[in-house]
């Protein structure tokens, strides 16, 4: 399927910047969008532009917006305000099948097309050749092939889609998506599961469709990979567009920056002070909490790091980092491939939560709302519920302990809640996550995980929090804080450890862990446009 | 456009030959048993069941469950019967009956869509009003006789070569097999129905529309089950209002057993007749034995669900494993043109 815009005359020569042949009429062009969901500002006055024949990255931390500008332009949700240009000419999208005559063609994230139908049929739902009614069934096995040959894909179009593996799905639904010949192909973060030799073979069949003149907007957490791959890069932060350039302007920490709103403070002494030296209990005990290599095929490379009590362990990264996935290796979430965790020098069972929790370890996850807290029971049932399920039928609570717990963690915390009775889900984020903490210290664990403990928390609610924790590691916990906000873990940790591309990169003690330095190691040290475009 | 892998070629060819192997056992032990006259009672004798099934077939392949064949069939064949004795001529019932029969599969597909209920539930229901319904058609088993029903059994039955005949029942059978397998594998609808059942988030996204595919499902389920109920009219010269209890169940065990999978996407019309006749060859061999309870039909038939629906899951399994083995390879990512 040649392409108009394939620069046939002269094929090897290697893509320019496409800002250096301007004028050339973007593809794409939206501006002013607005998006509000109840309570949220999901976009405000986001915008884009893709030109013909790039690659361009869309980037931003978690709530900034990407997935909400994606659906935007594929026609899934209407925005409030603001428009959207396709080829100079304006384009209301009211649903797929508007966005796709207007050449605009979306892989989601984690779509695995039809697994229990072959990769023809996969490939031409919906658009196959039909007489009369009647699909023509040569007409479609030729369609299928071609789709294929766009991709580079050398397959029988005849096998179950169910039989390959991601990477290759993946290039099938890229396909699937070009068959219509689209001109604008967005991919939401499709490199998430793929290794790295197969995110190489996805790039190679990128730059081909840039040399045919395709705009490609990429959507994705890795750093690396967009310096790797984007001519240019816009940034998005809380609906809001911050930024676009061409990606050898900008350095990673200026990325960083921009997607994170963390400035540099402007003098050393500007850093909140760092909190005092360790206080080891004993040198000669065993750590409360000791990982050997710990990881995870494509979640995260094998991680080393220990911790006594009254410690405070901060993990600092970008999304994607691996941070929260190497916190749910150490509870058992998920099952590591690699590595071992000891608590006071006894190994854990890997891969199991109720081995963790016997181990003495608690965590309060990412996403309190859908992971940790049961929202229709009361504070009193969501306080009591780990400590039922240590107990069990056999031993259960007396009534008269069960409200003394009660009252004292809503007392000694200071949970704000009407009463023990109040269902959580209707209390604010702040008095949520003290619930949850609650039920994790009703076990008294020896090391307490938190994940992302002051999201969606406001300050009042946050600074509470954070002295909570503080006065917990006082009183001889083990604490890991995984954390997006540098200056909690520069305020509260007596270490950190950075991770970047699911690996760690660097560490910091006591008042060397400062919020710029934490910046300076997620950023790295390497320069954004070494090695970046081919 | 039809393929399959050999992951879903499978059931459907174990359950062939179960069939052969079925048909094989009666041969041996029985001198009639693979007789012409016999061969040809199969087919007519389960007539009603296979159309009913083909319906269902397609609700089962979209991911949902029809619960309303029984109690349709009876509503229908009451209602045609009750109208021929009326007077009116046998086609115009049984066109009238299809009409409405294939509205209220629309409207239970509608409910389905529109409120997005459970279509177990919605089916459910529709079972239970559509018995009553029959019960407020007429209380009893009515009886009819028209000149052209008995001149369809007549002069309607196709004698073909080898002594073998087919009754009108078994001709519209065989239509309706056609049609079925025509508009699952050759028709947008019909590849929309597969996608559906496949992964419904997926097909939504991939433009598949999802309420009208579901609607349409529903109406050709009722569209057979009112079929259904015309042959057995048709053939029994009656309309009784308790006919058909527990079809929709033995409709459901033969499409399983067909290969087609109960959480849908993957099986095929042809499987399902094949169903049928598995579980007809069952019932034939046990009463050829003649000492041996019917309840042993049931029996068999049970063995036979469970082991089906225990081979579709190892298939699943093993073709993950597959899966998994050729990406850890590298065998795939080779293919990718650089």
């Amino acid at each position: 399927m040649p392409s108009p815009l394939r620069d046939a005359a002269n094929p090897q020569t290697p893509p320019t910047p496409p800002t250096d042949r301007l004028p050339a009429a973007p593809a794409l062009t939206a501006d002013g969008l607005e998006v509000a969901f109840p309570g949220v500002r999901a976009l405000d006055r986001a915008g884009l532009e893709l030109l013909p024949g790039e690659i361009h990255a869309l980037m931003g931390e978690n709530g900034a917006g990407k997935s909400t500008l994606i659906k935007v332009l594929s026609g899934l949700l209407r925005p409030d305000h603001g428009r959207v240009r396709v080829g100079g000419r304006a384009v209301t999208l009211h649903g797929l099948a508007d966005a796709e005559h207007a050449g605009i063609s979306t892989v989601f994230q984690e779509i695995d097309l039809i697994p229990t139908m072959s990769v023809a049929d996969n490939l031409i739902l919906g658009r196959e050749p039909t007489r009369a009614g009647w699909i023509r069934a040569r007409a479609s096995r030729l369609r299928a092939r071609a789709a294929l040959a766009r991709v580079g894909l050398d397959l029988d179009p005849a096998i179950g889609l169910a039989q390959l593996p991601i990477a290759v799905r993946q290039l099938v639904a890229i396909a699937r998506a070009l068959d219509i010949r689209a001109r604008i192909l967005i991919l939401d973060e499709p490199t998430s599961a793929l290794s790295p030799r197969e995110t190489d073979g996805l790039f190679h069949l990128l730059r081909r469709l840039r040399r045919e003149g395709v705009a490609v907007l990429m959507v994705t957490h890795a750093l690396a990979q967009a310096y790797e791959i984007a001519d240019r890069i816009t940034v998005l932060r809380n609906g809001a567009h911050v930024g676009t350039w061409l990606t050898p302007d900008l350095p990673r920490l200026a990325l960083i920056q921009a997607m994170t709103g963390h400035a540099q403070p402007a003098s050393p002494a500007a850093a909140p002070p760092a909190p005092t030296a360790p206080r080891p209990d004993s040198t000669s005990a065993p750590p409360a909490l000791e990982v050997r290599a710990l990881g995870r095929r494509r979640a995260v490379r094998p991680t080393d790091f220990s911790l006594r009590r009254g410690e405070s362990l901060g993990i600092a990264g970008l999304l994607g980092s691996g941070r929260s996935e190497l916190v749910r290796l150490l509870f058992g979430a998920d099952r590591p491939d690699t590595g071992r965790v000891f608590t006071h020098g006894r190994p854990v069972a890997p891969g199991s939560v109720p081995a963790a929790i016997e181990a003495g370890m608690a965590m309060t996850p990412e996403d309190r709302r859908a992971q940790g807290l049961m929202l229709d029971l009361s504070v009193r049932d969501n306080i009591l519920l780990a400590l039922h399920a240590r107990r069990g039928l056999t031993r259960p609570l007396r009534p008269r302990e069960r409200d003394r717990l009660v009252r004292h963690y809503i007392d000694s915390l200071r949970i704000r809640t009407p009463d023990a009775e109040t269902p959580v889900g209707s209390l604010s984020g702040g008095n949520q996550q003290k619930v949850l903490l609650a039920r994790w210290l009703a076990l008294q664990p020896t090391v307490l995980i938190l994940d992302e403990p002051t999201r969606g928390i406001d300050v009042g609610a946050r600074a509470e929090i954070e002295s909570l924790i503080a006065s917990l590691r006082d009183r001889g916990l083990a604490v890991v804080l995984v954390s997006s906000e540098l200056d909690e873990i520069a305020r509260l940790c007596t270490r950190a450890l950075v991770l970047r591309d699911r690996a760690r990169v660097g560490e910091c003690t006591g008042t060397a862990c400062t919020e710029s330095a934490l910046l300076a190691m997620i950023a790295g040290d390497s320069p954004p446009a070494a090695g970046a475009r081919p | 456009m039809n393929v399959l892998s050999s992951q879903h070629r499978l059931p459907p060819l174990a359950a062939g030959v179960i069939l052969l192997l079925l048909l094989a056992i009666g041969a041996l032990r029985f001198d009639h048993f693979l007789t012409p006259a016999n061969l040809s009672n199969l087919p007519a004798d389960y007539a009603f069941v296979t159309i009913a099934a083909v319906g269902a077939t397609f609700v089962i392949l979209s991911g949902g469950i029809d619960l309303s064949v029984g109690s349709l069939v009876a509503f229908t064949a009451v209602l045609a019967a009750h109208l021929i004795a009326a007077g009116w001529h046998p086609l115009a019932a049984a066109g009238v009956c299809l009409l409405i029969g294939t509205t209220l599969g629309a409207a239970m597909g509608g409910l389905i869509v529109a409120f997005d209920l459970p279509p177990f539930m919605v089916t459910l229901a529709g079972m239970f009003g559509l018995r009553a319904a029959a019960f407020l058609v007429r209380d009893q088993s009515v009886g009819v006789s028209h000149p052209f029903l008995a001149a369809l059994a007549r002069d309607g039955v196709l004698r073909l070569p080898g002594g073998f005949e087919a009754p009108p029942r078994s001709t519209l059978m065989l239509a309706v097999l056609l049609a079925g397998w025509a508009l699952a594998a050759r028709t947008r609808f019909g590849r929309g129905v597969y996608a559906l059942g496949g992964h419904e988030r997926s097909a939504r996204m991939m433009g598949v529309p999802i309420g009208f595919t579901k609607v349409r499902v529903y109406a050709l389920a009722g569209a057979c089950s009112t079929l259904a109920g015309i042959v057995l009219m048709f053939d029994t010269r009656s309309g009784n209002p308790a006919a058909g209890a527990g079809l929709e169940l033995a409709v459901i065990a033969s499409v399983v057993v067909g290969g087609t999978l109960l959480s849908g996407g993957v099986g095929s019309v042809l499987g399902t007749l094949i169903g049928v006749l598995i579980l007809g060859a069952i019932r034939m061999l046990i009463d050829f034995e003649g000492t041996l309870s019917a309840a042993w039909t049931s029996i068999a038939t049970g063995v036979l669900l469970l082991t089906f629906v225990a081979l579709q899951r190892a298939l699943i399994v093993w073709a993950g494993w597959r899966a998994q083995a050729a990406a850890a390879s590298g065998t795939w990512t080779r293919r990718v043109e650089v």
